[in-house]
């Protein structure tokens, strides 16, 4: 006997004690896929026969069916389930989880169940027990289908059940094999003028009165064929032929299946364009009508495809609907969710699914119409009103390109106007607001540079705090930078960190062409610059008329004061107009990492309260100490003058180090930035050009205004090369005696080869490590205990950052949801919370 | 890291008795944190100079164990502060328990004493210094340093040179010095505890129970531990007379809290009430002073309190398990972490929403997304909001015209 079941339903096995439900179940089905009520008794009581633990044995059975069933995983209940309220709880399971419940009855005469429960010890409970099963399951066998199990098989005796195979079908909407390429068009409404024209512009050719593409494409019409336009009946036939052909695939709209059911002879309201259909309807005879029935009937309301990256349906499909079958998903397939109000058209307030929407699959959709398809959370409306005067579209898949053709008339007025009211997008209201679940608690964040990187919820706790006090409106964060590792370091004398370990480092990791980069003084910043307020508006819904910003790496707003950002952001806004940097990269907003000068200006909170106070209570303490010990030492006493003299001068040195960094600012004259990466404009991430690419760019924006623009020096060093790599050190020298802060080395190319490479590491000049180590770290007792210093926890952070920092760019520029995007920043900001050394 | 201790007293070499350090050598004692050296610049009949010269080893107290300090850049090692105040309890140990094993009659004389501090911080400014030294009979000269001669617009620093002059004993000065250079630094790089308290009674014996400050000496001196401060002052108050003891506690910011944060409570309180609000969420609830106050009314079905620091609310927790003994007033509250510019389905389903001095925490630029997230997401009955209006600062006798209330206020 064969039994064919829904790849993903509830089987229920029914039969008495005795009957051999598990023996069935374990020859037929994979063990993780069975639930016994045994085992579950077992787990909760350690005694599989425990009947007092029955409750709770039946808690713990229910909750694994419905995890499994939630993940979309078949499952078999291996119990007695002869009685219809126990039954009844399976059922409701598998209706919350969309699978279809099928029940397989075991159903032995009493006698042999009896006889086989003799024959075990640990099944002494009394003939009495096995004769109410079998009277219970002869009671119950006529109403199982009414009970609402979709498929019932009835085994009645050995020799039936021994010869059961079992076949698994994939469900109707299971088309994941197909991959395309399609082209998905909205909401035809009878307007198949422009359908034709629509096909033709997509390359499809009429062949026998079909439509074939010489590519092998297929159209997928997303229903709502029907009613209210000019050509009802032309368009059906087109669709329907197309579709026999293999040459399309067609899910039903709402309109088509209320026009389904009149065929049926049911009663329908005729209303919204239906009488146009049945006007038309008038021409066809009996057969043809049967025909069309049956085509309609023979629509599947949604498909998920190309291995589960795309799914189809009329009015949108939630997640945890797709790929399933019930009455439920059919119903969403064709009308969405509704409010539950009204709109003042009259028309239900429609909910937008699409708006809750987290999942992988893209999901196209039509039955609103809208002026213009956006995508929302991996989701787009392609319903662009055709009937109402608007477009007929088509988006191609897997290019994501739209095509459009315009309406030849109004065909019918809409009830509702077409037109949106917000400045913003759909997808940028949507994103107006973040929602906390999406960054709290722990998550993982799958990025091209890294695989997935972790976020422990400690760490976003901390970021919470940062991101939602101090840090700019998350619609411009779609950047931070990551924190970069220092050289290993250095055994040469007096030296903390030195170049010859940047190269080092490089050439062990098979890297042979570094650049070394001068490591400006100041803060770094990331610049976003639009074109026009316009510009920020569309493609970073900001509506306050800002147009860029400049803000620090954890986010911070750098100018509290709005006319001086204004400024700041307007000049380079003319610098990159008269480079001509908007045409030649044909965008209208750029994202540059930077470093702005004086760091005195973000740093002022650090110099009043740390650098400037510790250097004069140095200098004012060591003055006196000296002036005191030369006294005594006039007396004849023998004091350490000298050691005293030495560490004055020291504090000297790191009051000029500090002092290089500190000039005040009182207007815009006074800053300087030097941008070193051109990290994205629309449409391209720049991490795929050499850093040399970088500093050409940048260099020819930094002419254009040298009075706020600083060029990058840079030297290019080949870390085989021992008199290159003696040039890179002496350059280096050469510049931190002058007072500079130090270099960054790089590999050439922006990301390394291989994902443990770092991507930058730093050297910093041997006066300014007195900013970070104090004054007299160069002193050979100091020096000697800082040396002992561990980088590799710092050096994994600047990989996951600079992974998720890339990641962020790369979904902002693929048109993500903002809450992609943001979850990367949130989560560098998150990393930056772990506990490593600040100074490094 | 330098004091020096001056005498005028005939012979004021003797200063090498009291101290028990011999005039005509450098002497050097290894400390837990480094070094102290003892030298006399100057050793006449007429004036003697004993300096006690300090040599705190920062990068051992970045890197051991006990992690004293967290920064290499650090004003530690330049000025005086507790290390001081413990070595000089080490290094001149008898003279500060007036002791002096070859002149003992020396010790209580009362000899004309200066002492100089090269660099002290004086958290509270000069006039603070003043009220410290003057009751105790000093002359005080304080010179105040700039933060960076390079830079004048920073202004000053909180360090002063300062030379206290008197007529007293050693024992005395040195107890003076012991107990109020980390007063004024504010800072200890101990851990305080209870035997904190009886070092501070010993070495204020006979001087700090009259001490017109002594509530701010005790209050700084022991790291502003309440249960300590009460401890040592109720100790003190033994020792004077039995005025009531009054503590006044400002925590954060300039408002005087008691009064004004009070009445806003109960203000609020009676609002909530007023709207028939039995289920309340207190949005920025920091250290959950009103969420407790609900949990004691019964009127109040269900409380939340939200707030973005997770400091806060460690303590909001804690003072929730501490003040409420019922485990249905526990029952009835709860507290979690979440912040205002996201949208948060935790904050649902309630009747009333309030924001206490919450708003003007944020940039304006971020009230509109809060403004969704109260009104159309969480979508209580009631949203009661307050927010400080600077204009009223007027009204209030410790309030400054134009002056912010606080160092995060966005606006007013």
């Amino acid at each position: 006997m064969n039994i064919t079941i829904p790849e993903l339903s509830l089987v229920t096995l029914i039969g008495a004690s005795g009957s051999g439900k598990s023996t069935f179940a374990h020859q037929h089905f994979l063990a993780t896929e069975i639930v016994s009520s045994d085992v579950c008794r077992g787990l909760v009581s350690d005694d599989q026969l425990d009947q007092s633990a029955t409750q709770d044995a039946f808690d713990v059975l229910h909750y694994i069916a419905a995890k499994r069933l939630d993940r979309g995983r078949l499952t078999v209940i291996d119990a007695t389930n002869t009685q219809a309220a126990d039954r009844k709880h399976l059922i409701q399971i598998a209706r919350e989880y969309h699978c279809l419940p099928v029940a397989i009855v075991l159903n032995l005469p009493e006698q042999i169940c009896r006889d086989r429960n003799h024959l075990r010890p640990d099944r002494q409970f009394g003939d009495h027990v096995v004769r109410r099963h079998v009277q219970n399951i002869h009671r119950s066998l006529k109403g199982l289908q009414r009970e609402g199990f979709r498929q019932v098989y009835v085994l009645s005796s050995i020799e039936q059940i021994e010869s059961v195979e079992i076949t698994r079908q994939p469900l109707w909407n299971n088309k994941k094999h197909e991959s395309g390429p399609f082209d998905i068009i909205g909401d035809v409404h009878g307007c198949c003028d422009e359908l034709e024209t629509l096909l033709q512009t997509l390359g499809y050719q009429l062949k026998e009165h079909t439509y074939y593409h010489p590519e092998d494409r297929k159209v997928i019409f997303l229903g709502d064929l029907v009613d209210r336009g000019d050509r009802i009946l032309d368009t059906l036939n087109l669709v329907q032929k197309m579709v026999a052909a293999g040459s399309a695939l067609c899910v039903p709209g709402n309109h088509d299946y209320k026009l389904l059911r009149k065929l049926k002879g049911q009663n329908v309201k005729v209303n919204h364009g239906l009488d146009k259909t049945l006007k038309e309807l008038e021409s066809l005879d009996e057969s043809e009508l049967r025909s069309l029935q049956s085509f309609l009937d023979s629509l599947i309301s949604h498909y998920v495809l190309d291995q589960g990256r795309l799914v189809v349906a009329h009015a949108g499909m939630k997640q945890a609907y797709q790929g399933r079958g019930s009455a439920k998903v059919r119903e969403f397939a064709l009308y969405g969710e509704t409010t539950g109000e009204i709109d003042e058209f009259g028309l239900p307030v429609r909910y937008n699914w699409a708006s809750d929407y987290r999942g992988d699959a893209i999901v196209v959709c039509g039955h609103t119409p809208v002026p213009a398809p956006v995508w929302l959370n991996g989701t787009i409306d392609i319903d662009t009103g055709c009937v109402f005067g608007g477009n007929l579209t088509a988006l191609r898949y897997p290019e994501k390109e739209l095509v459009s053709v315009p309406a030849q008339k109004v065909y019918c007025e809409p009830i509702r106007p077409l037109v949106s009211e917000s400045l913003l997008s759909i997808q940028q209201q949507d994103d107006d607001v973040l929602d906390i679940a999406d960054v709290t608690g722990k998550r993982m964040i799958s990025t091209r540079l890294y695989r997935a990187i972790a976020i422990r919820p400690e760490n976003a706790i901390a970021a919470l705090e940062v991101m939602s006090r101090f840090a700019a409106d998350p619609k411009w964060l779609i950047y931070l930078p990551p924190t970069m590792s220092p050289v290993e370091t250095s055994k040469e004398l007096g030296f903390l960190e030195h170049p010859a370990e940047a190269f080092a480092y490089y050439r062990k990791q098979g890297i042979t062409q570094v650049i070394c980069e001068e490591k400006h003084m100041g803060s770094r910043a990331v610049v976003i610059v639009c074109k026009s307020p316009a510009a920020a508006q569309t493609r970073f819904g900001i509506t306050d008329s800002r147009f860029g910003i400049c803000y620090t790496r954890t986010g911070r707003p750098f100018f509290d004061h709005l006319p001086l950002e204004t400024e700041f952001i307007d000049r380079l806004r003319s610098s990159l107009s008269a480079t001509h940097f908007w045409d030649e990269f044909q965008t209208d907003w750029v994202c540059l990492d930077c470093e702005l000068m004086p760091w005195s200006v973000k740093a002022q909170q650090l110099l009043r309260q740390q650098y400037a106070p510790v250097g004069k209570a140095a200098q004012v303490a060591l003055t006196d100490a000296i002036a005191l010990l030369e006294q005594a030492k006039s007396r004849g006493i023998e004091v350490p003058l000298e050691q005293y003299q030495a560490r004055s001068q020291l504090a000297q040195q790191y009051r000029h180090a500090y002092r290089r960094y500190c000039w005040s600012v009182n207007s815009i004259a006074d800053l300087k930035l030097a941008p070193f990466h051109l990290l994205a404009t629309e449409g391209a991430v720049y991490t795929d050009k050499s850093h040399l690419w970088h500093l050409e760019h940048m260099a020819k924006l930094a002419r254009s205004d040298s009075d706020l623009l600083l060029e990058t020096a840079s030297q290019i060093v080949d870390t085989t090369n021992s008199e290159s790599v003696a040039a890179g050190i002496d350059w280096w020298l050469s510049r931190t005696q002058q007072g500079s802060e130090g270099m960054v080395v790089k590999p050439l190319e922006f990301i390394p080869q291989s994902r443990s490479i770092q991507p930058a590491v730093k050297c910093r000049g041997q006066e300014y490590l007195r900013l970070i180590y104090g004054a007299e770290y160069s002193l050979p007792q100091n020096l000697e205990r800082l040396r002992q210093r561990g980088l590799s926890a710092k050096r994994s952070l600047a990989l996951r950052e600079f992974a998720l920092g890339i990641e962020a760019l790369d979904r902002f520029v693929a048109k993500e949801p903002l809450r992609r995007v943001h979850e990367c920043t949130f989560g560098v900001l998150a990393l930056e919370t772990e506990p490593i050394d600040p100074r490094l | 890291m330098l004091l020096t201790i001056t005498t005028t007293h005939s012979p004021a070499t003797d200063l090498g008795y009291l101290l028990g350090k011999h005039p005509d050598r450098f002497q050097s004692f290894d400390l837990s944190f480094g070094r102290a050296q003892v030298f006399y610049p100057e050793a006449t009949a007429d004036r003697c100079t004993a300096a006690l010269l300090l040599e705190i080893d920062s990068v051992k107290l970045v890197r051991g164990q006990a992690t004293t300090l967290d920064q290499y850049v650090n004003d530690r090692p330049y000025v005086a502060s507790s290390f001081m105040s413990v070595a000089i309890a080490q290094v001149f140990r008898s003279a500060l328990s007036g002791q002096c094993k070859d002149r003992p009659d020396l010790t209580t004389q009362e000899i004309p004493l200066q002492a100089k501090l090269s660099v002290l911080p004086c958290r509270g400014g000069e006039g603070f210094l003043h009220r410290l030294f003057e009751p105790l009979g000093y002359t005080i000269r304080a010179t105040q340093h700039s933060l960076d001669e390079h830079a004048p617009e920073w202004g000053n620093s909180s360090y002063f040179s300062v030379e206290l002059t008197a007529t007293t004993s050693l024992q005395t000065l040195l107890s003076h010095l012991y107990v109020l250079i980390p007063v004024l630094d504010e800072d200890k790089h101990y851990w305080v505890g209870e035997e904190e308290v009886e070092k501070l009674l010993r070495h204020g014996e006979g001087w700090l129970s009259s001490h017109p400050e002594k509530a701010q000496i005790t209050q700084r001196y022991l790291k502003r531990q309440r249960d300590l401060t009460q401890a040592a002052l109720v100790q003190l108050s033994a020792e004077e007379s039995p005025e009531p003891i009054s503590v006044s506690y400002d925590s954060e910011g300039s408002e005087k809290p008691i009064s004004l944060n009070q009445i806003r409570y109960e203000t609020v309180i009676a609002s909530l009430k007023k709207s028939h609000a039995k289920r309340v969420i207190d949005l920025g609830c920091g250290e959950g002073k009103l969420p407790v106050q609900l949990a004691k009314d019964p009127f109040f079905e269900q409380i939340a309190g939200m707030d973005v620091s997770h400091r806060s609310l460690g303590i909001a927790q804690e003072k929730l398990d501490r003040l409420l003994i019922l485990e249905s007033q526990k029952q009835r509250i709860q507290v979690f972490q979440g912040a205002l510019t996201y949208r948060d389905r935790r904050l649902e389903n309630y009747d009333a929403a309030t924001l206490i001095e919450v708003i003007e925490h944020l940039d304006e630029s971020r009230l509109a997304a809060l403004e969704r997230v109260v009104f159309e997401f969480a979508h209580p009955h009631t949203v009661l909001i307050t927010t400080p209006n600077s204009e009223y600062n007027v009204k209030f006798e410790n309030l400054r015209t134009g002056k912010l209330r606080h160092h995060d206020h966005r606006f007013e």
